[in-house]
């Protein structure tokens, strides 16, 4: 097994395959509703794990997320329903339309890239937060286009004919997402472990430094941004068609703080932990909520409850996450397991940026 | 000899997937307690004593001043019923999943209702912008999809949604009623419309311009429910000059547009659709200036007006209120609840005791049904819309009055018609015949 | 014109939230380096206060009043829980912080008082006066646009003038040589956030009103563009934060009456980014030093 200790690219393409074997047996096994909430999950993960690549690999906060996963959405409902206008129909159209939503959103990622290229931590926060805010109003100025709050619907085939009278659309839906999970992974794996990841970290960690040693600081970032958009746009698309609509309220700022509150509880950095931080924040929710109807109060404390108890336990563990266990899940398990760290940590190791209070 | 380091690590971490997943699977279907009645295939959520519904509805955000009363006006109706010995001596049990008017949530929460309550039939889901999102999921998932609550047209597609049925009064055969009676009262003045950025201002404004001519609204503004700013278009009214504004506004956003409008000293005529106009609701929002900024303002009813104790129809509701909706303030909106209810018992009766989704929605189609509304229901296999008409009424000292003849009309061009038939009485039991 | 006018007014009044905000925002942030994503929550909390307050005695300024006191305790509170740790931690932690706290807060609120919207009156008239057919102002406009800036001059007061003002912008300015001439930094820092909550709640109380209610979310949108307004006047200025709240409140006003509403976080995007694109660190920044 020297060889799959050497290559990376082998190691990888071993866990896609342990990972499809498993998404085809979990599948097969889940009622319609539990598949449903699987598409959920792949979605999620697709942009989470985008994220983590940006903020803990590069060092860039992006509060916005949610409207990079918007305009990915978008491009597939917009592209769809042309398709289905013009009565385009086969097995290839729907990745087609993933694969353009995709691109467009990593251009637009390169682009805000571009914009944010020489801001700095809370500024940079802050213009991606007002990205995420700003982007669904476009929805509704070009409402004829996009039929504002009401959104864009998304036509896709159904599930292939040679799958069997059996398969239901949720379980067509889980394995769009949870395939398009896993491609996201394994590409960001690879992109970690080779020269553009250590470019990564080393602008993260030491950016003067790198800057002397002939990387170009913005083109990385710059890069970082439109990789972690093309996640983000997929797992945009891939929501489009797990929902079968595209809104504006789908993608709203909630759903941007739950992405970084995924990332950091599951492991800033760790594209396992993107996955655990998108299993917390699916399940969790719901875990809860259903233990709330449980408990039998009334049914205006039972409505209060239901709906936020689940926020605040997130928020907590955010908060108790980042200052008492910096690592998150993935950090845990990497204790617990008692595993050697890896090489080239993906943890940012210290700030960038701290203009000191004395000297402004 | 002791596993490689790595290959641990991969096994352990696939082994906790696998294992967090399935307990969480096993773990969330255990929870699904009292609310989830199982049945055959044609009948999913029907069992020998109880039946499922399943509604959508706007328990909180910027629709629910008002229309978060709907449901628990619904659900009073059906325990006044099961009171009774329920329907064909089954107990009718609805589930009201709230989606705060976000398309997004509505989608999850309906997926909720069918894959996992597994329902009956929806029953009044609230929303144009809402609705439309599920409605590809409903169809294909074969749910009988009745009432929805919303005035939009998309609800009457029999060929392309064979399971969704509207129930009240289209928005154009509203904004052709209102249009008719803006060319007979206020010829000659400018005219404008303030809507809903979606199908429901589209189709309003399309009805006003059926009567009134293409091209006669001066100005279209349109509002989003989640920006409450609408001083700009107000103030583009202004601008332009408008003595008439037609708005097709939830009641949230009426009240915003009247108190805006005050605000900036502009006194239009204002010209409210149905679903904006209820007074009690305003009233939680406008308080003492309730009476003035409504003085004259002209809307529509389908139904009798809700402060009408004389009706025989308020009689019933009021009495069901009283006894089994903690007699909370009677309202336009609670009114619209009970007389969904009232549909809906009717159409389960006629659909017998053996029931399936298949009775139901024959049931439906059959037509015939009567109920307090002033109009008659167009139900049949080619027309899915629900009510046909509306009739004028001008609010004056905080009261709504009815005048004018009731009219039914199309949702294209056709010409208005006079209804003259009247309405029927309630049923002396409470319960449809 | 009159249009013009009135949004210009209008422009004028939401203006001087978004410094309100903006103003709480750089207070921490000259005083703690920290970014409080928490902000527009705390003042949204308060303004619950205020509304049991003055349900519980039937007084609308006993309620006011109650909110500012709340704001300054929560202000304090915060910063000595959750926010001292992180402190000394790199700023992703601050912000996630923050960020955590603000789903945190919101998530309480509406366990105790529910989701929906809360009748949420204005402290004055809303009835503007008008010259001839202009709108011009109403009432609760001079009072947001008074209280905002006596407010802001009374801090200004207090931080020149005071010994306490001397002590608490030493601790900001060189915390070790402040702690080396006896001066409780900590508890300076405290006052700080302490401040910056009273400041916020105002905000909040002014605000809130002009939508349609009281909810946990009510105070989002104004935080973004506070946010907005103080990274345009650079974090590290006062001065920054009213001109860039004014300034942000005017543009947004002009852009969403001629241009149409739904382009208002457009358009402070837009105005974010051609901002920073100029000047990185906001219009009143000075420059930096950085750690290499």
């Amino acid at each position: 097994m020297r060889t799959l200790r050497d290559s990376t690219l082998l190691r990888h393409l071993l866990l896609l395959v342990i990972g499809v074997v498993l998404v085809i047996a979990m599948t097969a096994t889940f009622s319609d509703y539990h598949n449903y909430e699987l598409a959920q999950l792949g979605a999620y993960v697709c942009a989470a794990a985008g994220l983590t690549f940006l903020t803990g690999g590069n060092g860039q906060v992006s509060l916005g997320h949610a409207a990079l996963m918007a305009i990915g959405g978008y491009t597939v409902a917009l592209l769809q329903t042309r398709f289905s206008d013009h009565g385009v129909s086969g097995p290839w159209v729907l990745p087609v339309s993933l694969l353009v939503g995709m691109l467009v959103t990593a251009a637009a990622g390169a682009l805000f890239g571009i914009a944010a290229a020489r801001l700095r931590g809370p500024y940079l926060a802050g213009a991606t937060l007002a990205l995420g805010v700003a982007l669904p109003g476009i929805t509704s100025h070009y409402s004829g286009f996009f039929k504002g709050d009401q959104g864009l619907f998304v036509p896709f085939d159904g599930p292939p004919s040679g799958l069997g009278t059996g398969f239901t659309l949720q379980h067509w839906q889980a394995w769009i997402s949870l395939f398009a999970a896993l491609i996201v992974l394994f590409l960001l794996a690879n992109l970690n472990r080779s020269a553009v990841g250590r470019h990564m970290r080393a602008v993260r960690d030491e950016e003067i430094a790198s800057a002397l040693c002939g990387l170009s600081v913005p083109r990385v970032q710059i890069l970082a941004f439109a990789v972690s958009a093309a996640a983000a746009g997929l797992g945009g698309g891939v929501f489009a068609v797990w929902l079968q609509t595209a809104s504006p309220g789908s993608f709203d700022l909630v759903l941007s703080l739950t992405l970084l509150s995924a990332v950091v509880i599951g492991g800033l950095g760790s594209l396992a932990g993107a996955v655990w931080g998108c299993l917390l924040v699916v399940y969790l929710g719901t875990f809860i909520s259903d233990r709330v109807d449980d408990l039998g109060l009334s049914a205006a404390s039972t409505a209060k409850l239901h709906d936020n108890l689940p926020s605040a336990v997130y928020g907590l563990l955010l908060i108790v996450v980042i200052l008492a266990l910096p690592g998150g899940i993935q950090g845990l398990l990497r204790r617990l397991l008692a595993l050697r760290p890896r090489r080239g940590t993906s943890q940012p190791t210290r700030s960038t940026t701290q203009p000191t209070g004395g000297l402004s | 000899m002791t596993i490689p380091i790595r290959r641990r690590r991969r096994a352990v971490l696939a082994i906790a997937v696998a294992a967090a997943l399935t307990v969480t699977a096993c773990g969330s279907s255990k929870k699904n307690g009292g609310n989830n009645a199982t049945g055959d295939k044609s009948a999913p959520g029907v069992t020998s004593d109880s039946i499922l519904l399943g509604t959508t509805q706007p328990l909180t955000g910027p629709a629910a001043p008002g229309y978060s009363k709907i449901s628990a006006a619904m659900k009073a109706y059906f325990a006044f019923v099961n009171d009774k010995g329920g329907v064909n001596g089954r107990k009718i049990t609805l589930n009201v999943e709230d989606d705060g008017y976000n398309p997004a949530n509505t989608a999850t929460k309906t997926r909720k209702l069918v894959l996992q309550d597994k329902v009956f039939a929806l029953v009044g889901a609230l929303g144009t912008p809402t609705h439309t999102a599920v409605l590809d999921f409903v169809n294909q998932n074969k749910v009988p999809d009745l009432f929805v609550s919303s005035g939009s047209r998309s609800w009457n597609q029999p060929s392309k949604y064979p399971m969704t049925f509207g129930w009240q009064t289209d928005y154009t055969v509203e904004g052709k009623v209102l249009g008719d009676y803006i060319k007979k009262n206020f010829a000659g003045k400018t005219v404008c419309s303030f809507g809903q950025g979606d199908d429901f201002g589209t189709d309003g404004a399309q009805g006003v311009e059926l009567t009134l001519g293409q091209g006669s609204l001066k100005s279209k503004q349109t509002y989003t429910p989640t920006n409450t700013n609408v001083a700009p278009q107000i103030g583009a009214l202004k601008a332009a000059g408008c003595q008439v504004v037609v708005s097709f506004t939830v009641p949230g956003f009426t009240a915003l547009a009247l108190g805006t409008a005050a605000k900036l000293k502009y006194q239009p005529q204002w010209v409210i659709s149905n679903v904006g106009s209820d007074i009690v609701t305003l009233q939680g929002f406008l308080k003492d200036a309730t009476t003035p900024l409504l003085e004259g303002a002209v809307t529509d009813l389908y139904m009798p007006i809700p402060s009408d104790s004389s009706n025989s129809w308020i009689k019933l509701f009021q009495m069901v209120n009283e006894k089994y909706n903690s007699n909370v303030p009677f309202d336009g909106n609670v009114e619209y609840g009970m007389a969904m209810a009232y549909t809906t018992v009717q159409v389960l009766q006629e659909a017998g005791k053996d029931l399936t989704r298949g009775s139901l929605l024959a049931a439906v189609e059959k037509g015939g049904l009567t109920g307090p509304g002033l109009v008659p229901f167009r139900f049949s296999k080619t027309d899915h819309s629900g009510y046909g008409g509306t009739q004028i009424a001008v609010i004056h000292g905080g009261v709504a009055k009815l005048t004018g003849p009731v009219y039914t009309t199309d949702d294209k061009d056709a010409p208005l018609t006079e209804y003259t038939t009247a309405p029927a009485e309630a049923p002396a039991s409470g319960l449809p015949g | 014109m009159s249009r013009f006018v009135f949004l210009t007014f209008n422009g004028l009044s939401f203006g001087a939230v978004y410094a309100a905000v903006a103003l709480a925002l750089v207070l921490i942030w000259r005083t703690t380096r920290v970014l409080n994503f928490a902000q527009g929550a705390m003042a949204m909390a308060t303004a619950y206060v205020a509304i049991s307050v003055s349900q519980a005695t039937g007084s609308y300024w006993l309620g006011f009043a109650a909110a500012l006191a709340a704001g300054i305790v929560l202000g304090a509170i915060v910063q000595l829980s959750a926010f001292r740790t992180a402190e000394s931690m790199p700023p992703l932690n601050t912000i996630v912080v923050g960020v955590g706290l603000l789903i945190v807060i919101e998530a309480v609120v509406g366990m105790i008082y529910g989701i929906g919207y809360r009748d949420f009156p204005a402290s004055f008239d809303t009835q503007t006066y008008s010259l001839g057919s202009t709108a011009l102002f109403s009432d609760q406009d001079i009072f947001t646009v008074v209280s905002v800036l006596g407010l802001m001059l009374v801090l200004a007061a207090l931080l020149t003038w005071t010994p306490s003002g001397l002590r608490m912008r030493a601790s900001a300015f060189a915390p070790e040589i402040a702690r080396l001439l006896g001066v409780r930094v900590s508890r300076m820092l405290t006052l700080g956030w302490a401040l910056a909550g009273l400041v916020g709640a105002l905000a909040g109380m002014l605000v809130i009103p002009s939508g349609l209610g009281l909810y946990p979310q009510a105070m989002d949108g104004v935080f973004v563009l506070g946010f907005t307004a103080a990274v345009v006047g650079g974090l590290d200025s006062p001065v920054g934060a009213v001109v860039g709240g004014i300034g942000t409140g005017l543009a947004l006003s002009y852009a969403s009456g001629y241009l149409g509403s739904d382009l208002t976080q457009i358009a402070a995007l837009a105005l974010l980014l051609v901002v920073l694109l100029a000047r990185p660190s906001g219009l009143f920044s000075g420059t930096e030093a950085r750690r290499v």
